[in-house]
């Protein structure tokens, strides 16, 4: 990854205590901000980015060049306006577009973390994010906002955080991480860790599991479409050929197609951070304190929810999200839910199903207007 | 009460100012936003239909999708002051067990749907053999939701049996509210419900 890029960025003044114990010191955040705070501190929202995201959420990528990753949701006009709305959105703890993570130097030698970075968890993302705000003067959020491991962050705002926020919205999201969901992220690691190039994490800046790591996002990558959006895109297509070629080049359409989803992603993205951020994930479990129970981590949340599924979301499905809102019903919280119809499968909360944009801003007037 | 039907305006009169509500089948959301809007009433909804639920939601109504027969069960007891069924209880798989969870959820249920014995049903069954279609009940038998339609002598005896204490009721003949005969002159009842 080059490092020339620059982000915009804070070191905590104090140390981070982790779940596991440990303590990660004075961390640095990486953040993007749109739009600004009004006098009563009111407009604040927190946007937080899924697993491979960053804080680049409506401002051009500097590595890739891309435009921001939810251009859909946030921008002038759309559900998250900076003409209303003072925006931040962070790189995750144990990430890589900037923030403290496996690739940072270590504080003693200067030399990568690598694996000698403690495991994290959603928990300790959140406690970074308000460590964050608190260093940029925001006490209370208007709403939290994020859409898949984004929306798990935005649901432990409500368990870590609940006098701070005023709504919530979880899309494409869950209260945990199933048995299928630590499957395919188990795969994805041992894909990484299996490239010689790994060296049990010590590898060097430039010079990553590339490979493994490219096949991680490949394998991840079928999990966020769906079965009827990869037939509609590729079916059986061949790619750039007019016949097989008895051979193992990527004669499909989906075949180059995963191939460059893969090979792109390397160029931006840590393979350790991989490791980390989708550890977090499969740690993630907002019931466990309370012996499986749900409903008691929202007993002192006086926040709104909004909780949105898609119909073709395989990875986190519409009954993940409805045991979040039974959860939140019976806790007695305002909770709005909608399946929304979409072919595009988890990826469909990062495009625009119909129906989306205005159910968060309507959701989002609701709570600005009412509180 | 402008924007509401007749029948909506006659449940929303049931509901006083700064009450809270849960609209069990609230569609998109109408009664609720008015009730808002009119009465500063804390509100909220379930629906089946995901299209109304987007509607609702964009008005910035607390609506959650689901299925009155399963999902009424997450709502805690005596956690509203009304639970509302309008337009619903015929459509319903099991009226009695949602009656019950209405009046468990709420201090008090509204409960308004059309009448099955009302006089223009009765000569449409006497005399042509058909079943009916009225102003009331306006789709044919086999595109109707309604699987459960009742009169409101039938409703009656279903409070009864459950042992539902009928606190008020009020009766519609098309727009027009009556009092006497409603079984046979109303096409369209309701009844605010305790246990």
């Amino acid at each position: 990854m080059p490092s020339s890029v620059t982000h915009q960025q804070l070191r905590l003044d104090a140390d981070l205590p982790l779940d596991s114990g440990l303590v990660l010191p004075r961390p640095v955040i990486a953040y993007e901000t749109l739009g600004a705070l009004d006098e009563a501190k009111s407009n604040a929202i927190l946007i937080c980015h899924a697993l491979t995201g960053d804080q680049y959420v409506a401002s051009t990528h500097p590595m890739t060049g891309k435009p921001g990753w939810w251009k859909r949701m946030v921008g002038p006009g759309k559900p998250i306006d900076p003409e209303r709305h003072f925006i931040i959105c962070s790189n995750v703890v144990g990430g890589c577009m900037g923030s403290e993570g496996p690739a940072s130097p270590h504080p003693e030698d200067g030399r990568p973390w690598g694996l000698r970075f403690p495991v994290i968890t959603i928990a300790d993302m959140v406690r970074a994010q308000a460590a964050l705000l608190d260093g940029l003067g925001i006490g209370a959020l208007l709403a939290v906002v994020g859409g898949s491991m984004g929306g798990m962050q935005a649901l432990q705002w409500a368990a870590s955080f609940p006098d701070r926020i005023c709504s919530v919205v979880a899309i494409a999201s869950a209260a945990r991480h199933s048995a299928q969901n630590i499957a395919f992220h188990e795969v994805g690691r041992q894909a990484i860790m299996a490239d010689p190039r790994w060296q049990g994490g010590a590898y060097a800046a430039g010079c990553g599991p590339v490979n493994g790591l490219a096949v991680a996002r490949m394998a991840a990558h079928i999990t966020y479409l769906s079965e009827e959006g990869l037939t509609a895109k590729f079916g059986r297509q061949l790619q750039g050929r007019t016949d097989k070629s008895f051979g193992f080049d990527a004669d499909f359409q989906v075949e180059s197609y995963l191939r460059h989803q893969g090979m792109s992603f390397v160029d931006r993205f840590d393979a350790n951070s991989y490791l980390y951020i989708t550890r977090a994930m499969d740690y993630f479990d907002l019931a466990d304190p309370f012996a499986g129970l749900l409903a008691p981590v929202f007993a002192n949340c006086k926040a709104r929810f909004c909780i949105v599924s898609f119909d073709s979301d395989w990875l986190y499905p519409t009954v993940e999200s409805k045991r979040i809102v039974q959860a939140l019903v019976a806790a007695g919280r305002h909770a709005s839910f909608v399946e929304l119809s979409s072919p595009f499968g988890h990826d469909a909360f990062l495009l625009d199903p119909p129906g989306l944009t205005g159910v968060i801003d309507g959701f989002l007037k609701a709570v600005e207007q009412r509180g | 009460m402008n924007g509401l039907s007749v029948r909506l305006q006659q449940v929303a009169a049931q509901i006083p100012e700064h009450s809270s509500v849960l609209d069990v089948g609230c569609s998109d959301g109408r009664l609720l936003a008015w009730l808002r809007d009119n009465k500063s009433v804390d509100g909220r909804g379930i629906e089946l239909d995901a299209v109304r639920v987007a509607a609702a939601v964009t008005r910035g109504l607390s609506v959650v999708q689901g299925d009155a027969t399963r999902d009424l069960a997450a709502f805690p007891d005596q956690s509203v002051d009304f639970a509302v069924l309008s337009e619903t209880l015929q459509a319903m798989e099991a009226p009695a067990r949602v009656l019950q969870e209405l009046v468990r959820i709420g201090r008090l249920a509204v409960v308004a749907f059309p009448n099955f014995g009302h006089w223009r049903v009765r000569m449409n069954l006497l005399f042509a053999g058909r079943m009916p279609v009225t102003p009331s009940l306006p789709t044919s038998w086999h595109e109707t939701e309604n699987i459960h339609l009742c009169t409101i002598d039938d409703f009656r005896a279903l409070a009864a049996e459950l042992g539902l204490r009928i606190e008020r009721e009020a009766y519609l003949a098309g727009e027009t509210p009556i009092g006497a005969w409603p079984n046979l002159l109303a096409d369209h009842g309701l009844f605010v419900l305790s246990r």
